[in-house]
């Protein structure tokens, strides 16, 4: 029994105890607001039991916004916590909690929903495909995720929190020295959100190979699609290390093995080896669909050809063998042999490389293009220099020798954050403003979109930039607080305004959104940005069928082709042909759901239970195996009556370039 | 999502969706290679820590490993011919086929739970020491999978009685057999990298 | 990749007696040869890995399909990795002098 009844609630501090109310009050709202509109039917119909691969991608994405909340305000309270010396905002372990759910929230939660939403959305209509390769296995990933993203989320107050930061490393995270429940959250929690971004590697990479439209060879497509294909395989071949080293962890927490105990002839330091074999790809896995965000967002409004795209295509493929190659320079000062670290740090180095050659590439369309100052550009003009100084301090910590200075530091905190908030959160902002109007028909607005890149960039300089200092000073990260003798109070404070800039500049974000939702222009073309791609092709926001008629493609940048050379054609009636589409399903959620109780159980170490949900798993899946959905076609009437509906109203069909 | 056949194709072939299905079902087998690496890997770094505990050479027997080898090599075989007979659109020859391949498979699964059971009675366990623990994991996982691929099989069998051999069904029964020879794979190199070397040393 | 007419899977039956063979010989190497071990694990290992090409090729037609290339490179790909893993680990695990 992993837990006393009287323990099953966190209890005892007034900030969790208001968050358990507001999720109390928030829950009962849902449901109210839910029967009072009557919108359960619309909901169960046109959401959870969807396989459309845009629903599904903006499910994820609606994941990774609530989440980057949640994240947010933890880190947040850090922030709080250090303004000050000797402050007692938080009490050590709600601290240490407070970090490591900050920590797997943003990377596994809002970094990895965000980005799969956008590739679910983009990557089938940038290939000119109708759906993904499997759309049941899709929704299925999408509701994994989520489940994993639930049970990991409601340890704050049932249960309570992992507490062995984002790494858990042991002998911290094992039994002995975590004996309580939080970190069977971490194991199982991402066990299952894991198994489901496995899922979407293994669906991706089909469906970039197999259903690219006619016309679109390897070196024709996109090069969103290119990064978002290199990513599913990196997923393919690094989640499995993750799954067995969680599998691990959860035998050695629960039943007793001896994995990575100090007895029993365990070694803890083959947790840190599994982790990062797994984590260093994972940091490739969130950052390469980003390069592929900028270089479209680039291109369009540089507009101009990417330039460089064979050595692009080139430096991507060369990531994908180089990022699992380096996983040791995470722990240098672990204590290996001077060559590994040696032959960890020239590889480290080395896969700088391909990454100097995309920032040269994009900064080479820019040259002489005509540039248009939107706020989806202005987000990936300044990923460019904030961006180098994540990956300049990359290359110092890369030298083995001198990370046994930075290692454990603030210095390497600002380092990694300099890294994944330019390199992935600027372009997942510019991929809202930029294909907003194809998600929801209508366009962020650019004015508070601007208030919302001022406030974003300048708050996260101010929150990060003086870690740098305060690392080289000595202040190691995951202190809960320090005295007043460091002299650290002066840049801990400003780190901590800017927190607060930054926060407001996610608020502005989150007001936009909401003003955009009500009063923005309904009226816009297929193609309001003058795009190069396909998804622009379509109608916006895009239709359940996604395309008419299939495009064929001649050259890179498709689209704009066809609108220079005026190849776009009117929409001709006698050509449209029955689609066939892909049934909703309620497997995916069903499974979703069990998996979450199933995990549940397991956290809370009632293995009797959890081996009774496992059956609810195998009925599903055995229900799977036996159903044989073949899906539905759409009408002609139904088409030509969409097509119209968008094509001949308003600003209709973009066929020129402006 | 075309349903349009191509008949010049093996039956599992015809159609796009199979095509995808079967291109996806290698590229899991590759996450397989890396699942099962891993634990290789765990079982080479703690597979010599033996914590005062029983070692390789006090428990394993050779003469059982070679018989749950040969049960596996022979159902891998059996099932090539289940697909062969498949191709050749020869139903009830797939089903006779497809059925022993089952049965070798059950027959290494009995003799893998009496090795386990063997073990545990000698007081060898998952928590005795991290060799036992990687040991019984290692064996445990690709255990489980043919214990899967068994339960997947059986209804796999019943479709395929009920609606006859179809590009659908046909896909199924190759997706399996892909399935079944990895799993022989996966045998090949337990066989060589825990119980051979563990008896050489 | 043909439809397949012949009623005799002869390659099936070679690669079954090949398997066979490998396994056999790798026993007698590690159990009745007395040769050093590193050369046994050497041996065993190179045995291993041409009877898992040989359930690849012959059994799982990996080059079959109009995804041949696809099909071989991903299975490259894992089993590079799965060096990676394997190898890297080991040597990264014992050389230090944390061991």
């Amino acid at each position: 029994m992993g837990i006393k009844w009287d323990e099953f609630f966190v209890t005892g501090d007034p900030l969790i105890l208001a968050s358990q109310i507001a999720i109390l009050l928030t829950s009962i709202g849902a449901v109210a607001a839910l029967t009072y509109f009557k919108k359960w039917r619309w909901l169960w119909t046109d959401w959870l039991t969807t396989v459309d691969h845009k629903k599904i991608g903006i499910l994820y994405i609606l994941v990774g916004i609530v989440m980057f909340f949640r994240g947010g305000v933890d880190g947040l309270m850090m922030r709080a916590q250090t303004a000050v010396p000797e402050n007692n905002f938080l009490d050590a372990q709600h601290y240490n909690e407070v970090f490591t759910t900050h920590g797997v929230i943003m990377i596994l939660f809002v970094a990895m929903p965000l980005l799969i939403g956008v590739m679910n959305f983009i990557v089938p209509l940038q290939i000119g495909a109708r759906d993904v390769a499997f759309p049941q296995l899709n929704a299925l990933s999408f509701w994994l995720t989520f489940s994993g993203a639930m049970l990991f989320n409601i340890s704050f107050v049932i249960g309570g929190s992992p507490d062995a930061g984002w790494t858990s490393y042991f002998p911290l995270a094992g039994k002995e020295f975590s004996p309580g429940i939080g970190n069977n959250f971490y194991a199982i929690a991402l066990q299952i959100a894991g198994a489901g971004t496995l899922m979407s590697g293994i669906n991706f990479v089909v469906t970039i190979l197999k259903m690219r439209t006619k016309g679109m060879t390897l070196m024709k497509m996109p090069m969103f699609t290119w990064t978002s294909f290199i990513t599913s395989i990196i997923i393919t071949a690094s989640f499995p290390i993750f799954t067995v080293a969680l599998a691990l962890m959860t035998f050695d927490r629960i039943f007793g093995t001896h994995f990575f105990t100090v007895s029993g002839g365990g070694m803890d330091m083959l947790w840190a080896n599994l982790f990062w074999l797994w984590g260093h790809p994972e940091v490739y896995i969130v950052v390469l669909p980003a390069f592929g965000i900028l270089s479209e967002v680039i291109s369009t409004f540089a507009r101009k050809t990417l330039y460089g795209y064979k050595s692009m295509v080139l430096s991507i493929t060369i990531i994908a063998v180089l990022s699992m190659l380096v996983w040791v320079h995470h722990f240098f000062t672990m204590g290996n042999s001077s060559a590994a670290n040696s032959f960890f740090s020239i590889t480290t180095m080395m896969i700088a490389i391909p990454t100097g050659v995309k920032v040269f590439n994009w900064l080479f369309t820019m040259r002489k293009g005509r540039i248009k100052f939107t706020t989806a550009m202005l987000w990936a003009l300044a990923f460019v220099p904030n961006f180098v100084i994540g990956g300049v301090t990359g290359v110092m910590l890369a030298m083995a020798a001198a990370d046994y200075q930075y290692h454990n530091t603030l210095f390497l905190v600002a380092h990694f954050h300099y890294v994944l908030i330019p390199g992935v959160v600027f372009p997942l902002f510019a991929a809202f403003y930029y294909w907003w109007p194809k998600m929801f028909g209508y366009m962020l607005n650019e004015r508070i979109g601007k208030w919302h890149f001022w406030l974003f960039t300048i708050g996260f300089n101010l929150t990060f930039m003086p870690m740098f200092f305060l690392g080289l000073d000595g202040a190691v990260r995951r202190a809960y607080t320090y005295s007043e003798q460091t002299g650290f109070g002066p840049l801990m404070l400003t780190s901590a305004i800017g927190a607060i800039i930054l926060a407001a500049g996610f608020a502005v974000l989150l007001y936009n959104i909401y003003w955009s939702a009500r009063y923005a222009d309904r009226n816009i073309s297929n193609d309001p940005w003058d795009a190069r791609t396909l998804e622009w092709a379509t109608a916006s926001p895009v239709q359940h069928y996604n395309f008419a008629s299939l495009p064929e493609v001649k050259t890179l940048d498709a689209f704009w082709h066809m609108k220079k050379n005026n190849e776009i054609k009117e929409l001709n009636e006698d050509e449209i042909q029955e689609i066939h589409m892909p049934s909703n399903t309620w497997i995916p959620f069903y499974m979703g759901s069990v998996f979450l109780i199933a995990g549940f159980f397991l956290v809370f170490e009632w293995t009797i239970a959890a081996a009774i949900a496992t059956i609810g798993i195998i009925a599903g899946l055995i229900f799977r195996s036996f159903d044989y959905d073949e899906g539905f076609h759409v009408h002609k009437d139904e088409i030509i009556e969409t097509e119209q509906g968008w094509r001949k109203v308003g600003k209709g069909v973009k066929n020129h370039v402006s | 999502m075309s349903a349009k056949g191509n008949a010049a194709l093996p039956i599992e072939f015809q159609t796009q969706q199979n095509r995808m299905n079967i291109l996806g079902f290698w590229i899991f087998l590759g996450a397989e290679i890396v699942l099962f690496a891993t634990l290789f890997g765990v079982y080479g770094v703690l597979g010599h820590r033996h914590a005062g505990g029983p070692m390789q050479q006090d428990l394993f027997i050779i003469k059982d490993v070679m018989i749950q080898t040969m049960l596996l090599l022979t159902s891998s075989f059996t099932m090539g011919i289940a697909i062969f007979e498949m191709r050749r659109e020869n139903t009830k020859g797939l089903l006779i086929w497809f059925i022993i391949t089952l049965l070798l498979g059950a027959g290494f699964l009995y003799m893998e739970i009496q090795e386990f059971s063997h073990y545990v009675h000698q007081g060898a366990t998952m928590q005795t020491s991290a060799f036992l623990s990687s040991f019984f994991v290692l064996l445990g996982t690709h255990g489980l999978h043919v214990t899967l691929g068994i339960g997947w099989a059986v209804l796999l069998i019943i479709q395929l009685v009920q609606r006859g051999l179809t590009p659908v069904t046909a896909r199924k029964t190759f997706i399996i057999g892909l399935y079944w020879h990895f799993l022989d794979v996966v045998w090949i190199f337990i066989f060589t990298f825990v119980y051979l070397r563990g008896l050489v040393s | 990749m043909d439809k397949t007419t012949k009623s005799f899977p002869i390659s099936h039956v070679i690669g079954f007696f090949l398997s066979l063979a490998l396994t056999f010989g790798a026993a007698f190497v590690a159990l009745q040869a007395g040769l050093p071990a590193n050369t046994v694990l050497w041996i065993i290992g190179s045995l291993a890995v041409i009877q898992a090409a040989l359930q690849l090729y012959m059994f799982m037609h990996m080059n079959e399909g109009e995804d041949k290339a696809a099909q071989s490179i991903n299975i490259l790909y894992a089993v590079f990795i799965a060096v990676v893993i394997v190898a890297g680990s080991i040597w990264v695990m014992f050389s230090g002098h944390s061991h």
